[in-house]
């Protein structure tokens, strides 16, 4: 395991849909049983931006964080970051996140990881597809006062 | 000065019952739930998240509807909701050229590389009221055939700064100062200038902006470009000693192209004004980059010409709706013992001055 692939599954689990990720989780065999290192919590992270959008930083403002911390039977240790304040979600997150060190990690990929990321990426492209509707052409006009 | 008062607790617990019935209105017309909020009065949501300094559109829905709709004090809940929250550390620093844009237009260059993307806007409205939305009518959907890949588009100013054109925003890797954790000090670099306009109120960032637009302080500026979407934020994570994504916020980002400055060493270049909030806030944004810009005369080497927008401290200590209307709100309470001693004041100096009382001319 890369630190590339896990940053690739904790960044798409984090960002996928509650509902989605829930009913891929119940449709699994049984979640293997773990002791909770940190339970979830809610907290505040501050987000930064650029001036101009390419500058030096500064702090635009906070936005809601969830996270958890498990450990499995076997040792691995799964951590959760998400967006927004969501105890059950960010616990399945930790979860997945501690599976997919394991042998389960291939199935795991293709149950649950592929299948989100191509989901979110089909929102992606049908909101650019929706955008691209709305693209204009301006032209101008000579104006008659010469 | 105000001296505490005590007792009217049965009075202050029917207040508040009341005020909870008049919140829920009449009962014969359904209730109105969050998630109705978060998703129909978007605008709202958005602007008491950019105004509360925290992006949750379900926090802000819910501070609206039990703030009857009244948004400054919606913001006020979300400000004090936040300082219950542990601070877990900062995200990088969004990266807005990598934007899902839902909307980017360029008011500078008609065939800007990309495209002018309208998106969801009220621009070319009527402004007219729609009668048919009174009689709860579905709205349209837009059909999009082809599915395209999100494109990224290129920025308008860099664009310009191929030739030079533009002033450069550079990367010294200074650490950013953090309103909320150190009390504002002047004179305040622009990181903390921009940190308090994003947060500012919008009417009063709104009237500033439109001064210097009036002539005080005047500017010169054009939207280069204003664009909404969705940047994906990246953060640090300590336990495992890398960043993920741990999510997406939408933003609105403007970037003024402002007159330009020069001297006998530097050649002439356009400057550069910076607005960016969350959430989908075209007009916040934009009076955002004008009042940036004002602000920046003295880096810029202008003239102070002693108007309100260049005045930094004038601005950034009145732009905060929460902090003005705590102070504003606070001489409706009990003022009983302050006022006794301005009264007893005024009747020795009255009496001093020898003028009738009023009982004692109609006598």
């Amino acid at each position: 395991m890369s630190i590339a692939d896990r940053q690739n599954w904790l960044s798409i689990l984090a960002k996928a849909p509650t509902q989605e990720l829930q009913d891929r989780v119940a449709s699994m065999d049984s979640l293997p049983p773990y002791k909770v290192l940190r339970a979830a919590e809610i907290g505040a992270v501050m987000v930064q931006g650029r001036m101009g959008g390419t500058g030096d930083v500064f702090n635009l403002g906070e936005m809601t964080v969830s996270r958890c911390s498990v450990e499995l039977q076997t040792g691995e240790i799964g951590h959760g970051y998400v967006q927004g304040r969501n105890r059950d979600k960010v616990r399945l997150v930790a979860i997945l996140d501690a599976l997919l060190q394991t042998h389960r990690r291939d199935h795991l990929m293709k149950t649950i990881i592929s299948p989100l990321q191509a989901q979110m990426a089909k929102a992606k492209s049908q909101r650019a597809a929706k955008a691209a509707t709305t693209k204009v052409d301006f032209f101008t006009l000579a104006r008659g006062e010469d | 000065m105000y001296v505490a008062v005590k007792g009217g607790e049965k009075a202050i617990d029917n207040a508040h019952a009341w005020l909870s019935e008049k919140r829920r209105g009449d009962k014969a017309i359904a209730e109105i739930g969050v998630g109705q909020i978060r998703e129909q009065l978007t605008l709202a949501v958005n602007r008491v998240m950019a105004e509360g300094s925290l992006y949750d559109p379900d926090l802000a829905s819910l501070a609206i509807k039990q703030s009857h709709g009244d948004l400054i004090e919606a913001i006020f809940l979300i400000r004090a909701y936040r300082t219950t929250l542990a601070r877990f550390g900062k995200t990088r620093p969004i990266e807005t050229t990598n934007m899902a844009c839902i909307r980017r237009i360029s008011a500078t260059f008609k065939d800007a590389p990309g495209g002018q993307i309208l998106g969801p806007t009220f621009d070319y409205t009527h402004r007219l009221l729609d009668f048919t939305l009174a009689a709860d009518s579905e709205t349209s959907v837009v059909e999009s055939q082809d599915m395209s890949d999100a494109q990224m588009l290129p920025r308008i100013t860099d664009y310009l700064n191929q030739e030079g054109l533009i002033q450069q925003e550079i990367q010294t890797g200074d650490e950013p100062g953090d309103l909320t954790r150190e009390p504002l000090q002047l004179p305040a670099q622009r990181d903390l200038r921009l940190q308090s306009l994003t947060r500012g109120d919008e009417g009063f960032i709104l009237g500033m902006a439109y001064s210097t637009q009036r002539g005080y302080g005047r500017n010169h500026p054009f939207v280069g470009e204003l664009r909404v979407g969705g940047v994906v934020v990246e953060m640090e994570i300590p336990e495992l000693g890398f960043s993920i994504e741990i999510g997406e916020i939408e933003v609105t980002e403007c970037e003024t192209v402002n007159q330009f400055t020069g001297s006998k060493s530097d050649p002439p270049q356009f400057t550069r004004g910076y607005g960016l909030v969350f959430g989908h806030s075209e007009r916040k944004s934009i009076s955002m980059a004008l009042v940036d810009r004002a602000l920046r005369w003295a880096e810029l080497g202008e003239d102070n010409v002693g108007v309100p927008a260049q005045d930094e401290e004038f601005v950034l200590y009145h732009s905060d709706n929460i902090q003005a209307t705590g102070f504003l709100e606070h001489i409706k309470l009990p003022h009983y013992v302050d006022f006794q001693s301005e009264l007893e004041l005024i009747r020795k100096l009255r009496c001093e001055a020898e003028i009738p009382s009023r009982d004692e001319e109609e006598s």
